[in-house]
């Protein structure tokens, strides 16, 4: 098999003297969902966040695309093609739903490139469309989760990662969300997802790894683990 | 008529107080730090213009020696005293630019003594009448430069890349980081706009009154930093308004004799009441601060 497209190796992050991750390695494959799960404070966005450069490990490294992250300056880690949707969507609130997307579009120079990406997720996303004049800050929590992640297809991402999309969204929504992260792996993204709604996420991804106070507990397919007792008690609430 | 011409002098004073104050606010929003040297860049911008003219002659060529110059100031004090401390405490990037400020004072005052210099090739005197009414050049000029400045920053902050970037960077700057956004290079641009900004102003102030002194640029700082916080910091709309107000009470506060010993004070008591009323001034967002 080939070099995975992510390779997460020994992962040791602190928040001062507090240990929030204690060595997690796990990898993610070119075209594949792979969810990370866990409860409150498990560590999922420490380790989101040191993936995409915002916080630096004391120990073990980030490998995207054959290349080690460790140097790389957290604004050039997007224009490698590793996007990120945050968690609490964070859209810049002052700024309307078009110069929110614009922004996500900041690294790339080709203007024909970005209206037809603009086009596209205006298609996906209609509701962005009619809404786009307006301060994002206005918009309903579901329209913030999709303008966070129609800022992040802006930068035309190979792989995107995932920080609880569905949270605080009515049901409704939140199918509407995993079907739009299962759209992305159609159109040939890869995507670290992390949910704190373990059966949907489970549903959607190929492999899932589990997080429990900063070290992975269980990883393997999801269609295994989905039937798996311990995992059914702690996060299925079965 | 008094009453006119204290307006007019107070949107004209107002209108330098609102190009310095748009300085502290947008390095405020951007960098989320109050950069108390900033006033002082001013005063550098000063003795910048007083060497070029003493060369060269031309009041609009040390203008612009002076822009260039407070640029490369404003950016390498950036650089060298508050990038080292992005992550310290508040208090300690404070302090820091409390010692920035006493430096610049102190270096000006032992390059160039302490007795103030004339600058009488940047005044402009006369003015226009128009019946009882008296405007000078200097505050019509004043007026001009405070339109172009305030339209010309207001296009770029909605309009441009950079500016867009700037917005999302005073809002959410892992966010920024997240969308591709050099986060440094545009604190760096923003202390380059506030400082060149600087050096406009206290070409302003020396054109209405050419003495130039180590501290020129201390009270115009403290009173311009008072209307970006009665805007509302962090907001350039809200600087500009704030520094325009104050300079419009001071004015009439000036005009009126009962008034006039305790201008200063009226200034201050309209900081006070703006505050009362609203905490983060006129334009200036209620937001909860994030840990
Ligand atoms: N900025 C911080 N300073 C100190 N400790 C932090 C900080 N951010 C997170 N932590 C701690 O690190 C641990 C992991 O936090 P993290 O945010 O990664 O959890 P999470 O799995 O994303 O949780 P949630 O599901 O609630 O979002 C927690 O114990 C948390 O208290
Ligand atoms: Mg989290």
């Amino acid at each position: 098999m080939s070099e995975p497209l992510l390779q997460v190796k020994d992962l040791e992050v602190y928040y001062g003297v507090i240990q929030a991750l204690k060595g997690i390695s796990f990898h993610v494959n070119e075209g594949e969902i792979v969810s990370l799960i866990g409860a409150n404070g498990a560590g999922k966005t420490t380790t989101l966040h040191t993936v995409t450069g915002l916080l630096h490990p004391k120990h073990g490294s980030v490998v995207y695309a054959g290349q080690n992250l460790a140097k790389v300056p957290a604004h050039k880690i997007v224009s490698m093609g590793l996007a990120h949707v945050p968690e609490g969507r964070r859209v810049f609130q002052n700024l309307s739903v078009y110069d929110n997307l614009l922004l996500g579009a900041y690294t790339q120079t080709d203007k024909e490139k970005i209206s037809r990406q603009m086009d596209s997720v205006f298609d996906q996303f209609p509701r962005l469309k009619e809404r786009r004049r307006q301060l994002a800050g206005t918009l309903s929590g579901g329209e913030q989760q999709m303008l966070a992640m129609g800022r992040a297809l802006l930068s035309d991402p190979k792989m995107i990662v995932m920080d609880e999309p569905s949270m605080g969204l009515s049901p409704l929504l939140v199918s509407e969300i995993f079907e739009i992260i299962q759209s992305f792996r159609a159109a040939g993204k890869t995507v670290l997802l992390v949910e704190q709604n373990a059966k949907k996420a489970m549903t959607v991804s190929d492999r899932v790894y589990v997080l429990e106070t900063g070290s992975i507990i269980k990883e393997g397919m999801a269609s295994d683990l989905i039937n798996d007792e311990s995992i059914k008690k702690a996060y299925l609430g079965e | 008529m008094d009453f006119l011409s204290a307006l007019i002098n107070g949107l004209s004073s107002g209108g330098t107080y609102a190009i310095i104050a748009l300085g502290y606010t947008m390095v405020y929003g951007i960098a989320k730090m109050l950069n108390f040297a900033h006033g002082d860049v001013i005063m550098v911008g000063g003795y910048t213009m007083f060497l070029t003219l003493m060369a060269l002659g031309h009041p609009l060529v040390a203008l612009a020696a002076a822009t260039v110059f407070c640029v490369i100031l404003g950016v390498t004090i950036e650089r060298l005293a508050y990038r080292p401390l992005r992550g310290a405490s508040p208090l300690a990037v404070l302090i820091t630019a409390i010692g920035v400020s006493f430096l610049l004072q102190s270096l000006a005052q032992i390059i160039f003594g302490s007795s103030p210099k004339m600058l009488v090739q940047l005044q402009i005197s006369g003015g226009i009448t128009l019946g009882a009414l008296s405007i000078d050049y200097s505050t019509l000029l004043t007026l001009a430069v405070t339109a172009v400045v305030m339209v010309v920053l207001s296009l770029f902050v909605k309009y441009s890349k950079t500016g867009r970037a700037m917005v999302a960077v005073s809002e959410d700057r892992d966010a920024a980081l997240l969308m591709g956004v050099n986060t440094n290079a545009i604190i760096a641009i923003t202390f380059a706009i506030g400082s060149a900004l600087a050096a406009i102003a206290g070409y302003l102030m020396l054109c209405k009154a050419p003495s130039l002194s180590n501290t020129m640029g201390a009270m115009p700082g403290i009173k311009a930093f008072t209307a970006a916080v009665i805007g509302g910091i962090g907001s350039i709309p809200g600087a500009m308004l704030g520094g325009i107000l104050l300079g419009v009470v001071e004015s009439i506060s000036y005009s009126v004799p009962a008034l006039a010993p305790f201008t200063d004070a009226v200034e201050f008591s309209i900081l006070i009441l703006v505050l009362l009323v609203r905490p983060s001034g006129i334009l200036g967002k209620m937001r909860r601060e994030k840990v």
